[in-house]
């Protein structure tokens, strides 16, 4: 996984918490800054995806690891 | 790229129903919508500032029950005294144990996101409702007013 500059842990948390703190999370960060989210809800790989296309916010990365979902996104 | 709008309508006071339109309305807010909520009729229950939201088996087959219990309780079982609160207790336990927000979490968050709530002013005359029993930061209005956002909206929802 590439460098990033915050992390924001949503294991355990259900739609639409994941995609709101991470809203929240970006929104204290400067533009090209890369947060990483990680996730246990299976939804949110759709909604991540769907987020970042609506927002403009780079979705960089996107994969499973041992059941836990992570993303990478480049704030614009 | 001008600002979408989404304008929803609710109408239910009960805890299931109280989460579509705020969990619609703080993700719409996330993705950068403009979004307001009209709140009428039993809907002003989800502006209390205490909220005692219930869910009811009754009327709803689709409701899943735990454990069988539509087969040991068939529907005068569910009309008892006090089945409501227990199958509320229940819905609430379950949603924390799935992480699930509670409904005050998702209605800050629409605050915090600067989602506009109004109430029908009708409504809290009709049921002789008193704005104190309502939370800061909300507006009073009719119908025109609500016209006024929804007509311009990409998205319209009643719920």
């Amino acid at each position: 996984m590439a460098e990033f500059d915050q992390e924001l842990d949503a294991s355990g948390l259900n739609c639409p918490l994941p995609i709101l703190r991470a809203k929240k999370t970006l929104n204290g960060m400067q533009a090209g800054q890369i947060l990483h989210v990680i996730a246990t809800d299976p939804g949110s790989v759709k909604d991540f995806d769907a987020f970042s296309k609506q927002t403009g916010n780079e979705l960089m990365e996107s994969k499973e690891d041992g059941g836990k979902f992570h993303f990478l996104i480049r704030k614009s | 790229m001008d600002e979408k709008k989404l304008a929803i309508i609710a109408t239910k006071g009960s805890l299931d129903w109280a989460y579509p339109p705020f969990i619609l309305a703080s993700t719409a807010a996330a993705l950068g919508y403009e979004t307001q909520i009209f709140f009428t009729f039993y809907g002003l229950q989800l502006l209390k500032k205490r909220l005692s939201l219930e869910v009811t088996p009754l009327g709803n087959p689709g409701m899943p029950m735990p454990m069988g219990m539509d087969k040991w309780f068939p529907v005068l079982g569910l009309a008892l005294p006090g089945m409501q609160g227990m199958i509320t207790a229940m819905m609430k336990q379950k949603m924390k144990s799935k992480g699930v927000a509670s409904v005050e979490e998702l209605r800050d968050l629409c605050q915090e996101a600067e989602v506009k709530l109004i109430a029908c002013q009708m409504t809290v005359d009709l049921f002789d409702m008193e704005t104190s029993e309502f939370i800061d930061g909300i507006e009073y209005a009719g119908a025109a007013a609500f016209f006024e956002f929804a007509g311009d909206s990409d998205i319209c929802l009643y719920i």
